[in-house]
């Protein structure tokens, strides 16, 4: 039995990847993935993302490094660090012919788990798949098929579970509702590590954010203290009147108008002990300038991993 | 050992053959019914006894490691090349399962396939001519074994290839002219010296000869060499076979 007690589910030591054609898809990698978090790995296509997870759960071999899941080596220890993970690849690799039951009692028996109808009826009605249990995956929707993948990777009861742009090509609905599927693996303990282009995806599931770019992890950090320490402050003015003239003083604090003039902009940084808001708003009474609101913006995950990106 | 694992892929690549009954067992069949018609009944009814057996029953053997030969290459081959292909071997590299137990599955099924293919001719051929075997246990020894190396070859030559071009390559330029040279339809001892010579490089002769002695008590070469030579050709596709897995040539770079 594997010991899922341990707090890191996933340790990732000096991982490297070189393929055969010379192309260095991850420099020397170091990371630790905390029992029943969820990890948002982000980054830019051919990032390494998808080579991460690949080198995780043994299907491309390592160049040099050492990976242990919950303590056991993937390499010396293979068939208890493969049984603790699931894996939803990006790409819809499905045995067209097959049906869904053959297909999601395939990857049971793949993982050395002796046939259990019950779980995998229960997987199946809590991805609504259970009507289409006898289907063939070929007369499924590219959403479907989706829940079929993530039925496959759940149905030998894994503790870790990779989810490869998960929701990669499906429309909003199909979207929030995946997002409610892995809240609630969570809750029943499943350590997730999802790779995903939505941002919003990150924002709105992860407990930790990775941003990986050109086979480099740049950083690893708790996603709020990212977005606080990272993150910037929008404060908007919405005025009575447009602003025709410019100002000098408000042009010197940094306080910029957009809308046609119906709006004034200060943008602050959240860290600072003084953060000018006072002044900006003295600044504006001195000028008698009127707004019927204000509102303050938090600068987006987007927005961070963008300039994260683009600086390197 | 992850039995659960080998008989998943074993009874995914039996249900294949299932849903393709017709491709599977019904074309193999036929084609050698029609060899039987060709061969054993019109042109056979012209060819004198060879070593005193009748020309109908002598090409038994052959006819079945002909096809034995060809369905091990092709199912085992087609068996790992499509999930390559499809993507979805994937989910098997991830899975804890050792080289063994995965090529215990795909090889296991083709072999299977081929062996119940190889009864399915036998007891289609018993309808045409009679026939006696011998020694049944060296029979099934053959086919068995046969079965599996070829087998092997073939999940090697699958992973081997990266088009379906490729995937036809060895079976249409190799296989099946070592097969017809092999003494399927005649005894290399009719041949002239240096052929008999040529054709002992031929490692099918060794086992059409050894198949065929289990029948009649006949052989082109001691039952002992053909048995050696199907171990050793065992053993190198199960060697070139750890290679692979080993190094992660073609799956896991």
């Amino acid at each position: 039995m594997v010991n899922t007690e341990t707090k890191t589910a996933i340790s990732i030591k000096g991982l490297e990847k070189v393929y055969p054609d010379g192309f260095r898809a991850l420099h020397p990698t170091h990371l630790d993935i905390r029992s029943g978090e969820i990890f948002a790995l982000l980054g830019p296509n051919g990032a390494g993302k998808t080579t991460l997870i690949n080198a995780v759960c043994g299907i491309v071999n390592v160049t040099a490094g050492d990976i242990e899941v919950y303590g056991n080596n993937i390499t010396t220890q293979y068939r208890k660090a493969r049984s603790c993970i699931g894996l939803v690849p990006q790409e819809l690799t499905t045995d067209a012919f097959e049906t869904v039951w053959n297909t999601v009692s395939f990857s049971r028996g793949l993982f050395g788990k002796p046939a259990n109808a019950g779980f995998i009826e229960t997987t199946l009605k809590r991805l609504s798949l259970w009507d289409k249990k006898d289907q063939q995956i070929r007369m499924l929707s590219g959403g479907m098929k989706r829940r079929v993948m993530i039925a496959k990777a759940l149905s030998h009861e894994p503790q870790i579970l990779f989810l490869d742009e998960p929701t990669a090509g499906v429309d909003v609905e199909l979207r929030k509702s995946m997002w409610d599927q892995v809240h609630e693996l969570r809750s029943m303990g499943v350590t997730i590590i999802l790779t995903t282009h939505y941002i919003e995806e990150a924002e709105e599931m992860a407990d930790r954010v990775g941003v990986i770019n050109k086979g480099e992890l740049m950083l690893v950090e708790d996603k709020k203290t990212l977005m606080k320490k990272l993150g910037k402050k929008e404060l908007v003015f919405d005025l009575h009147q447009p602003l025709t003239d410019e100002h000098e003083e408000l042009t010197a604090m940094k306080v910029h108008s957009a809308a046609d003039g119906l709006q004034l902009i200060y943008t602050y940084d959240t860290l600072k002990e003084n953060n000018g808001v006072a002044d900006v708003l003295d600044c504006l009474n001195r000028l008698h300038i009127r707004y019927r609101d204000l509102s303050t913006r938090q600068t987006s995950l987007e927005e961070i991993f963008v300039s994260l990106v683009n600086k390197k | 050992m992850n039995f659960y694992a080998v008989a998943a892929i074993y009874k995914f690549e039996m249900a294949r053959t299932y849903r393709t009954l017709g491709q599977s067992i019904a074309s193999p069949v036929l084609s050698t019914v029609l060899y039987f018609v060709v061969f054993g009944s019109a042109i056979g009814s012209r060819i004198s006894d060879i070593d005193g057996i009748n020309y109908g029953a002598f090409i038994v053997p052959g006819l079945i490691m002909l096809t034995v030969l060809a369905q091990s290459v092709s199912n085992a081959s087609f068996g790992i090349y499509f999930p390559r292909f499809a993507g979805t071997i994937y989910e098997v590299l991830s899975a804890p399962m050792s080289f063994i137990e995965i090529v215990m599955g795909y090889v296991g099924a083709a072999a299977s396939k081929s062996i119940i293919i190889g009864l399915i001719i036998l007891a289609t051929a018993s309808f045409f001519v009679p026939l006696e075997i011998r020694h049944p246990v060296w029979m099934i020894t053959f086919l068995v074994l046969t079965s599996v190396t070829f087998s092997l070859l073939g999940f090697i030559i699958g992973i081997w290839a990266d088009g379906f071009e490729k995937l036809q390559l060895i079976p249409l330029l190799v296989i099946t002219p070592l097969a017809f040279l092999g003494g399927s339809f005649y005894s290399i001892n009719m041949l002239p010296p240096i052929w008999q010579k040529i054709s002992l490089a031929n490692p099918v002769v060794y086992l059409i000869s050894g198949f065929r002695w289990s029948f009649f008590e006949q052989s082109d070469v001691r039952l002992s060499v053909s048995i050696g030579m199907v171990l050793f050709f065992l053993v190198a596709g199960f060697a070139l076979t750890a290679w692979i897995f080993k190094t992660g040539y073609r799956l896991r770079n």
